[in-house]
């Protein structure tokens, strides 16, 4: 019986775990997709189909829509582990909690991040967004959205021990997602008026860099707090 | 400084205070573990037996006092700790939408091990022909013997077991207390909850920990 799993192996594992998880709870995927489809699409219902302003409002509304369907979809992230044990069990192993962590992060970034990149071009399309767009736009969402996960992961784990965390976790990580949505917005902007966005995007880049490296650690520490 | 004798013990609880929802539940606890024991704590529902656990197992801190392995504190060694400690919680940590046979492999492969066969470890506890059923769809009894099934692929000498015996039968008690026998004469410790009467592992052989209701 001996020990020889490696560190890519555990992460593997605990991957595949919450993807076969997830696939056989189709809804868990759905959902948050869902949301974000009917949000975006009501704005033009809302607000007339002028293409001059639905264009000026679309990387604003798009990218809102994403974070609050991330956000959404966050909950659920340490909640059904908690109820049934998996979670102790996860702080117990002795494999490294922050590589854990990650894993289930870039689990729930491929069911809910992923999906939202791929269809968020064709609801661009309903929102007039200029043409020189939409490059900034999959790129903000491809660096953006696993910052979202990252960053609201840290605020699940904190209060996944609460009955009724859904106020005070979007009073947690709201804060934290705006710096992502200023940047993308503007980077989206620069590049409808045919302006250089690079450096939005580098910005973006560095918060997905920083929050990679830092936030498994905090998660970490928040999930042995929550379990105390 | 550690004192001399607490090196021997695998596992030692040092004046360990907890307090939940303002009431004491247990002050100045102290007691050692040694390897080959057996120790059952037991005491009335609400005295603190499985805040003791999940001290012991370090899920939870104690307000006051600390837990040793092998005379080191558990939260300066946690990696060794973990590498050596197998807990089993009231709540059984098998996902429902996953199939027994997938709940054991995850969690034998998360606790380390890279080689079983899942198919025997499952038939030692009963449930051959039970591989591919969704836990969801287990009996009670069913389920929490996916969670046990571990017990029968470890070389952890700690195990922490927090009412093992809830929703077994009468046949599965006695596998599990002779499991418990061979795993302190390999050199492991076994501590548990529970409220039922052992029939296998006699009183002499049983070390209990009391803890008593207390009111203040």
């Amino acid at each position: 019986m001996k020990k020889g799993i490696s560190f890519r192996q555990a992460f593997f594992t605990l991957l595949k775990r919450d993807l076969q998880i997830a696939i056989r709870h189709k809804g868990d995927i759905f959902n948050p997709l869902l949301f974000f489809i009917l949000v975006v699409t009501l704005f033009p219902l809302g607000i007339g189909p002028e293409p001059q302003v639905l264009s000026r409002v679309a990387p604003g509304v798009i990218w809102v829509a994403a974070l609050l369907a991330s956000m959404l979809s966050l909950e659920r992230l340490f909640k059904a582990d908690y109820a049934d044990g998996s979670l102790e069990q996860m702080l117990l192993s002795p494999q490294p909690l922050p590589l854990m962590v990650l894993a289930k992060v870039l689990a729930h970034w491929l069911l809910t991040g992923v999906p939202l990149i791929l269809v968020a071009p064709l609801l661009a399309v309903l929102l007039h967004l200029d043409n020189n767009s939409y490059g900034a736009l999959i790129a903000t969402l491809a660096l953006g959205t696993p910052v979202l996960s990252l960053l609201g992961a840290i605020g699940v784990a904190l209060t996944v021990g609460l009955h009724k965390g859904g106020v005070l976790l979007s009073l947690l990580i709201l804060p934290l997602y705006i710096p992502v949505l200023i940047f993308a917005t503007t980077a989206i902007d620069a590049a409808g008026l045919n302006l250089p966005y690079s450096g939005h995007l580098a910005i973006i880049g560095a918060m997905l860099v920083g929050s990679l490296i830092l936030a498994p650690f905090a998660i970490g520490a928040s999930l042995r707090v929550s379990t105390n | 400084m550690v004192e001399q004798n607490s090196s021997k013990a695998l596992l030692s609880a040092n004046q360990l205070t907890c307090i939940r929802e303002e009431r004491i539940l247990f002050d100045e606890l102290s007691f050692e573990i040694t390897a080959g024991e057996i120790v059952q704590i037991e005491g009335p529902n609400g005295s603190g037996k499985t805040s003791l656990l999940r001290i012991l197992a370090g899920l939870s801190r104690p307000y006051a006092g600390d837990v040793h392995y092998q005379g080191e504190n558990i939260t300066r060694v946690r990696d060794e700790f973990n590498d050596d400690l197998l807990y089993l919680g009231h709540l059984a940590g098998v996902k429902s939408e996953l199939t027994a046979e997938e709940n054991l492999n995850f969690n034998l492969r998360i606790s380390g091990y890279d080689e079983f066969e899942t198919g025997d470890i499952l038939a030692k506890v009963n449930l051959a022909g039970f591989e591919e059923a969704l836990a969801g769809h287990l009996s009670a009894g069913q389920h929490r013997r996916t969670a046990l099934a571990r017990l029968w692929h470890t070389n952890c000498k700690i195990w922490l077991l927090d009412e093992p015996f809830t929703a077994i039968d009468k046949k599965g008690v006695e596998e599990l207390e002779h499991l418990f026998l061979a795993h302190s004469k390999r050199g492991g410790c076994v501590v548990l909850t529970t409220h039922q009467d052992m029939g296998i592992i006699g009183d002499d052989i049983l070390r209990k920990i009391s803890l008593e209701y207390r009111f203040v």
